[in-house]
């Protein structure tokens, strides 16, 4: 076995290949004839109205976007948008879109899925999908619960958490999304919520521009199995101490006034303080660097969500970083592959070199 | 060293050989290359590796023993043989494991090097069997294979272990000589595999031909064998084993719609090498996409089906069962794939290495509710090509998955193609929606992506990018026409009904009866890799008279329209398989004939001599014959040289899609 050099290629824009609209175009354009069947209240309807009203200021053909989901309420999100769509099967969305992705250098994919679509029954598909760093932007509505088989817990309740499945209470341990998806070494993590629209929309913006799989936690809200999971961050009485907001470039601080900032605390640690305690003030706080490239700090900044009822987690880019894209490697080894060896002539290939002739 | 003997040359009209060895001897490679040095002298042939799973076992012992047969001929042949004439064993394990498949009256070479008692002991024999008579009866040539192997490199300089590392050639050599092998491709070939290394390429050289120049020279051998190139249907032949056949027929077919190949694939015995092929055709557009899983694989694969290319996976059993719910949703879209099913003895892990046709009833109900798909099964090595490109036809042009069945023995076997002309194969139309093709209420164009094609019930297919007909498809139970998510009871029979009668209604050619003289009351009836082992039989059974009838289904769903009408035009059918019956359960069902069942589940092909005692014996039951005054069944596996009849009109040998 050996290793060659990959002769990696320059980085271009998330969206490079994909044709661009020959027309202004607006959020009706995206707007499906379908009905949309979320409960009343459902996070999704947020969701769903900023990112039709966002895919037209990208400038790309809508026929070029392509939907992929998975099973779960967030999953019918493809139905209700007029672009292309595949509402497939539960936790395939990220291979489904693998192979398409890499089939179609021309699309913009998108994958819409849940916490219990992707990180239970579909985490093997999404941790390889993450390492390989595959063209798809990936929206993980996580609203901590089965919304769909109506109200058993998902591998992202808080221990202790009582559903149908779990009289005594839940105990799973939860994973941290965005720290899954760091420690598969994600290229592009970001968590959002699904109430603050600005900043939902802004998070997917960076995600479309982003060269590689970029990996979005969106809090949504399940009115119906687990209303107010995320209150702390609505709520204008506890929200400014709940978000921590991550602004590249920026010291960490946040909190009413900004009493609040997060400090290097150990080995490869971070930690929420008091600004007022610290002996440097603002200027011992960590300036949040998203393209810092060892992965190791985005998992810091993702420690400091909550592991069990959620008051307070860091909101924003955690990571985003450059690092060619599989399917990008995929095709530049086809195009050398034709331009070494010509682009194969399939009746010598299958004549081979070992022949003899019977006549 | 000069002759004192001059040598004798005995004409033959067919030789087996087998070359058995620990499964770090290099044997596969050996038998490789035998293979190529008598396909390249023109002789039919048919090749059986086996294998362990194990990759290197204890050195010495019996599970660790590798093997390669290989039947060559002056005629046409269709298996490797049910038994060896010539058994080269490279060590004792390899000797006491393959004796029993040996009849007496063969040559045995055997490598003396490893005939020590610790090793002896190792694998029960208290004493050596060389010396103790018990192969009495066999022609038995002990050799120090190893020593001589040695002896021959010494002037490279290598350590013993590297040396004797060259034993395989060396024996090589030896059969090559005996068997008047031309050789110049295996030099070639040892230049090219070991041109990086050459200490280790010149050692394998100087031992191939040592070993060549010691037939010539040693006592030992006094005859040597000439088997004549055999009669062909005229035109350039190749060898190819049905792993390399059905990635060259995956490419054909893909390159015969205009559509790029994308291979989603997990690693599985003996699927793997389709994907190793496959991965080194990039100029042809082919990607593979080696993916985290099997479900990963099939759905990677039915993605860029999704994008328009098409969309194949390559596993075995055990993936397949992983793969059923993407399948499932691959029948609901209506996308063209095509998943391979290169069987293997199971169930669960099973025997990796062995072969077995067990998977027939999965693929054809394995998924739940009601998902038909159209279901193909290749009949030798070189038909899997064939098979590979019906199956890309069959994808596209109905919209649908379709499973392509081979097995380890096609797989991993090989034998001479007539190497196809590939622009007279059939052109693919994949018929992209490219238009609205309905209107709405108002008179305005929109497109439907559930309406059918009134012929063949294909739906409208149109792919991302195309402007105007973005649509939405899904798991979920479709509308008629618009796709839209529907829970309409009425719909759901309609939907139900209609994708049952897209795949009943497909186009599959008629199945063909050899029936010589018409007289024929039994008819035999296989699928898949049976083919060879059936032929073979037959031709046995009708050597010593038998009216047999034969026939074999390469399409298993939906079935000929004409296979009810043959089946029941015959007294008796039986049909042979490699599982418990599965294929005579579908006959019954579907044409409530009562088949005769001839199940043999070893993980080894039926063989042939067995299976004319079967036939003949079942003749003869039908012609009323009691069981104690029957003969033929006997007579037809007493048969020698049984498959040099070659009067079989019928004969479906494969020379490439036509």
């Amino acid at each position: 076995m050996s290793a060659v050099e990959l002769g990696m290629p320059s980085l271009p824009n998330g969206l490079q290949g994909v044709p661009a609209a020959t027309e202004p175009q607006n959020r009706k354009e995206y707007v499906s004839d379908q009905e949309v069947r979320w409960c009343p209240g459902c996070g999704d309807y947020a969701v769903l109205a900023a990112f039709q009203g966002f895919l037209p200021e990208l400038g790309i053909k809508r026929e070029n976007v392509a939907m992929v989901s998975g099973i779960g309420c967030s999953s019918r999100f493809p139905y209700y948008l007029s672009t292309y769509g595949m509402h497939s099967i539960h936790g395939r969305a990220p291979a489904i879109a693998t192979g398409l992705a890499t089939a179609r250098p021309d699309l913009s994919v998108w994958v819409v899925t849940g916490d219990g679509d992707a990180l239970s029954i579909g985490g093997n598909h999404l941790i390889h999908t993450l390492r390989r760093n595959v063209n798809m932007k990936i929206l993980l509505f996580n609203n901590r619960i089965y919304g769909l088989t109506k109200g058993q817990y998902s591998p992202t309740s808080e221990p202790g958490k009582v559903t149908k499945s779990t009289p005594m209470g839940s105990v799973d341990n939860p994973f941290n999304p965005v720290s899954l998806a760091l420690g598969a070494e994600a290229t592009f993590v970001a968590r959002t919520v699904d109430s603050d629209r600005k900043h939902l929309t802004s998070v997917l913006r960076a995600a479309a521009e982003h060269r590689g799989t970029a990996f979005v936690e969106i809090y949504q809200n399940c009115p119906i199995f687990n209303d107010n999971a995320f209150e702390a961050f609505k709520d204008p009485e506890t929200r400014d101490d709940a978000i921590i907001p991550l602004v590249h470039g920026e010291p960490i601080r946040f909190g009413t006034d900004g009493h609040l900032g997060v400090v290097r605390d150990g080995f490869a640690s971070l930690a929420v303080r008091e600004v007022a305690d610290l002996p440097g003030g603002e200027s011992d706080l960590v300036v949040h660097d998203a393209h810092t490239d060892d992965p190791a700090y985005a998992f810091a900044l993702s420690r400091l969500t909550d592991g069990g009822v959620l008051h307070q987690a860091p909101i924003g880019v955690f990571r985003s970083v450059e690092r060619p894209a599989y399917d990008d490697l995929v095709r530049q080894q086809i195009t050398t592959a034709q331009e070494t060896q010509g682009t194969g002539d399939l009746q010598a290939l299958v004549t081979g070199a070992d022949t003899w002739t019977v006549n | 060293m000069n002759r004192t003997v001059t040598i004798e040359v005995k004409q033959l009209d067919r030789v087996v050989i087998r070359f058995a060895g620990d499964s770090g001897d290099g044997m596969q490679l050996t038998g490789d290359r035998f293979t190529a040095e008598t396909a390249s002298f023109g002789n039919d042939l048919s090749t059986l590796p086996n294998f362990p799973a194990e990759i290197r076992a204890p050195a010495g012992t019996l599970p660790g023993v590798s093997s390669f047969q290989l039947h060559f001929a002056d005629h046409d042949i269709l298996t490797p043989g049910d038994a060896p004439d010539v058994l080269i064993a490279m060590n004792p394990a390899a000797l006491k494991a393959n004796l029993k498949d040996v009849p007496r009256g063969a040559t045995l070479i055997v490598d003396t090097a490893d005939f020590t008692a610790r090793n002896l002991k190792r694998i029960g024999y208290d004493e050596n069997p060389l010396e103790t008579g018990e192969l009495d009866g066999y022609h038995v040539v002990p050799l120090n294979l190893t020593g001589m192997t040695v002896e021959s490199v010494k002037e490279f300089g290598l350590s013993r272990k590297d040396a004797s590392r060259a034993k395989n050639m060396y024996a090589l050599g030896l059969v090559s000589w005996l068997f008047q092998r031309p050789v110049e491709s295996t030099i070639t070939f040892l230049q090219t595999k070991f041109a990086s290394k050459p200490d280790i390429r010149d050692a394998n050289i100087a031992a191939f031909r040592a070993g060549y120049n010691f037939g010539e020279t040693a006592e030992e051998f006094s005859v040597r064998y000439e088997v004549k190139p055999a009669h062909m249907a005229t035109g350039t032949y190749r060898n190819i084993s049905g792993n390399l056949a059905l990635a060259y027929g995956l490419v054909a077919g893909a390159q015969r719609a205009g559509l790029p190949l994308v291979l989603g694939a997990y690693p599985i015995t003996p699927a793997s090498d389709v994907l190793h092929e496959l991965s080194k055709l990039k100029r042809f557009n082919v990607t593979t996409i080696q993916a985290e899983d099997e479900i990963a694989g099939v759905g990677a694969a039915l993605g860029a089906s999704f994008g328009g290319a098409l969309g194949v996976t390559t596993s075995s059993g055990p993936g397949i069962s992983l793969k059923s719910e993407t399948i499932g949703l691959g029948v609901m879209l209506e996308l063209p794939l095509v998943v391979c099913d290169i069987q293997r003895a199971g169930p669960s892990t099973g025997m990796p290495t062995k072969t077995e046709q067990a998977d027939l009833l999965q693929v054809m109900f394995g998924r739940n509710g009601e998902a038909p798909l159209p279901v193909l099964a290749a009949q030798s090595p070189a038909d899997c090509f064939a098979i590979a490109v019906e199956a890309a036809r069959i994808a596209i042009t109905y919209r649908t998955p379709v499973i392509v069945l081979s097995d380890g023995y096609l797989a991993n076997g090989s034998e001479p193609w007539r190497i196809p002309v590939i622009d007279e194969l059939p052109t693919i139309d994949p018929d992209f929606t490219v238009e609205p093709n309905a209107t709405d209420d108002k008179g305005a164009p929109k497109y439907l992506p559930y309406l059918r094609d009134p012929e063949t019930l294909a739906r409208a297919w149109a792919i991302p990018g195309t402007a105007g007909l973005d649509h939405r498809i899904g798991g979920l139970e479709k509308e008629d026409k618009t796709g839209n998510i529907s829970y309409d009871p009425a719909n759901h029979d309609l939907m139900i009904r209609t994708r049952q009668a897209k795949v009943d209604g497909i186009a599959v050619p008629p199945v063909q009866v050899d029936d010589p003289d018409g007289a024929a009351k039994v008819l035999v009836l296989g699928w898949g890799s049976t083919y060879g082992p059936i032929g073979a039989a037959v031709r046995r059974v009708r050597k010593v008279g038998g009216k047999i009838a034969q026939a074999h289904l390469r399409h298993l769903n939906p079935f000929p329209s004409n296979l009810g009408d043959v089946l029941k035009s015959y007294d008796k059918v039986l049909v042979p398989e490699m599982n418990l019956g599965q294929l005579a359960m579908l006959l019954r069902a579907k044409y409530l004939v009562d088949v005769v069942s001839y199940a043999q589940v070893r993980g080894m092909p039926l063989g042939a001599a067995e299976l004319a005692e079967v036939i003949g014996n079942l003749v003869e039951e039908t012609e009323g014959i009691d069981d104690d005054a029957r003969h033929l069944g006997a007579a037809a596996a007493a048969v020698k040289h049984g498959e040099a009849l070659a009067d079989q009109n019928g004969h479906l040998k494969t020379e490439g899609a036509r």
